[in-house]
């Protein structure tokens, strides 16, 4: 039996047995529409992708020049952090916004009424991810380059770093924006649920604030969540080794940063096993 | 042209569904042979929609069995849904074209029809390249319709497809149907339109409160065929009209009395929709 599914019969046959289209095939044709409607709709464009950028220019430009530190500046430290804000945007908060929206307009129950493999529209969306979070990470590092005396890694180990806390980082907050996506009853309202929540986080996280800045019983409340583990790596990445003494623990804790965004991992997949829903509440 | 239209495309025995203490649908028995056009008729509050959703395996019975193209769709898998094809109305997606959708959809599918076809069978001819937000009500209908059959499907579910056209557009819509049923394709509608049940429909079941009050041919519902005619003419003195069993006695005897042409001469047997109302109004 060959591949092609170009069958010119027009009266169909109920019997015979039939080849459906596989998921990876068709999630690389799903992710491809995704990116390009994700890139054509000027709100998430503008509040999802250009924004982080827009922050750090200007937060960079308020006080981008003061020294954190002997040979380390607050721009330096915006961008890092900055990075780890981008990376939620396009993955956490993104998803969070257009699953919601998906599922109220009856995008996720349209689907489900087709034969697509359910994997194929995860394929879809991690391509989307993926691709939008790579050109965001590449636009601030450039910005950061270009303003702020950022040092891109010099040594295999920070680079390193830098792809396991990308990845790790990038798959926890899709999965927590997935699981999120569940809770808005309308995409309308789901600005206090996904937005509201995420501006917070990034405030207290080290992403518009030096975390050094951020009152302790706060570092302990962001403590919890992906995004202060994520800007703390990326500052290891990003900033000299002095910089470490700026941690509320003296050091990078590159462990302990690992096993709470694996931790988010699995808490996000069970969020999003339990709880995705294919069809919107009002819709029964 | 089906090979086996002589099976039933769809057998449902006893469904019940309720929701909470509503009962929305209390014990239904259908039987829709393959290629056959069969449309439901009732109120809203029927349970129209809540039979259809039973039957394209987006709702769960509470009781009862259904066999849809041989298969239970409460468990059905892709291959099942591969057969079928579903007519939602939705919002488009905002930012993709006509055609990224129809071709999206068609491959979904083992054995798709061309996706240039379909555009054309919809009349969405010219539209290829306008976004789901650009699309007029009536377009994105056309759009829900086209992205239905791209699957070439044996069975289709309609509900309500043409709430809110124009008298032009739900002519080329049934034209469409037509076709479709003329290739041999199971078409199950609901409707509020009497006049479509009529154009389109082999048979035809009035459901309200959740069962069915009658299911027979359009043209013999509720002994429509058999109902006393009405015959009507005019006189110097205005409009007589008398009922009478056989009309073509009574039209026998004004042709001797006139010596001809009868003037104004109308046969009326109760339409549709009068039987329709008499079997509505009934159940209240």
């Amino acid at each position: 039996m060959t591949a092609s599914p170009i069958v010119t019969s027009a009266a169909p046959v109920g019997g015979e047995s039939i080849r459906l289209p596989g998921a990876i095939g068709t999630g690389l044709a799903r992710g491809r529409l995704e990116v390009r409607a994700f890139f054509r709709e000027r709100q998430t464009v503008v509040f999802v992708f250009a924004l982080p950028a827009i922050l750090l220019v200007l937060l960079g430009s308020i006080f981008g020049h003061q020294a954190a530190l002997h040979g380390v500046t607050v721009g330096q430290l915006f961008t890092a952090g900055m990075i780890a804000g981008g990376i939620g945007a396009t993955s956490f908060q993104n998803l969070g916004l257009t699953i919601a929206a998906e599922r109220e307009r009856g995008t996720l129950k349209r689907l489900r009424g087709t034969p697509m493999s359910p994997a194929a529209y995860f394929i879809g969306k991690i391509i989307q991810v993926l691709v939008c979070t790579i050109a965001e990470v590449l636009v601030l590092v450039a910005v950061g380059l270009a303003f702020y005396h950022l040092h891109l890694p010099t040594s295999a180990a920070k680079w390193w770093t830098l792809a396991w806390v990308f990845v790790l980082g990038t798959i926890a907050c899709s999965l927590i924006g997935i699981g999120i996506s569940s809770l808005p009853s309308s995409a309308t309202n789901s600005f206090p649920v996904i937005t509201l929540p995420f501006l917070v986080l990034q405030f207290i996280s080290g992403v518009y604030v030096p975390f050094s800045n951020v009152p302790p019983w706060l570092q302990h409340v962001a403590a919890v969540f992906p995004l202060k583990w994520m800007s703390q790596g990326l500052r290891s990445v990003f900033l000299p080794a002095q910089a470490a003494s700026l941690e509320p623990a003296g050091q990078w804790q590159h462990g302990q940063t690992a096993l709470v965004l694996a931790g988010w991992i699995v808490a996000g997949l069970v969020l999003c096993l339990t709880t995705f829903r294919w069809r919107s509440s009002r819709d029964g | 042209m089906n090979v086996m239209s002589n099976e039933s495309a769809i057998t449902v025995r006893g469904l019940r569904k309720s929701y909470g203490p509503s009962v929305a649908v209390g014990g239904i028995d259908l039987d829709i042979s393959r290629g056959e056009v069969f449309a439901l008729l009732g109120p809203n509050g029927a349970g129209k929609t809540t039979t259809v959703e039973i039957l394209e395996g987006y709702r769960y019975r509470d009781g009862g069995t259904v066999a849809v193209l041989g298969e239970d769709p409460a468990s059905a898998g892709r291959e099942w849904r591969a057969r079928i094809g579903i007519v939602l109305q939705l919002t488009a997606e905002p930012e993709l074209t006509v055609s990224e959708m129809v071709r999206q959809f068609a491959g979904y599918y083992p054995r798709p029809r061309d996706p240039g076809e379909v555009i054309e069978l919809t009349g969405l001819t010219g539209l290829e390249g306008r976004r789901g937000h650009q699309l007029s009500g009536g377009q994105r209908r056309r759009l829900d319709v086209a992205l239905g059959i791209v699957g070439r499907p044996e069975l289709l579910f309609l509900d309500e497809p043409t709430t809110g056209f124009d008298p032009e557009a739900r002519r080329q819509f049934w034209d469409l149907i037509r076709k479709l049923a003329a290739e041999g394709t199971t078409i199950l509608l609901t409707t509020h339109y009497m006049a479509e049940a009529e154009a389109l429909a082999n048979r035809v079941a009035v459901l309200a409160s959740g069962r069915v009050l009658a299911l027979d041919e359009p043209a013999a519902l509720a002994g429509r065929a058999l109902q006393d005619a009405r015959v009507s003419w005019e006189t110097p003195e205005g409009r007589r009209t008398v009922q009478t069993a056989s009309p073509t006695q009574v039209v026998t005897g004004l042709a001797a009395q006139f010596g001809g042409e009868v003037p104004g001469l109308a046969i009326m047997r109760p339409s549709l929709e009068d039987v329709y109302l008499e079997l509505i109004g009934a159940d209240r």
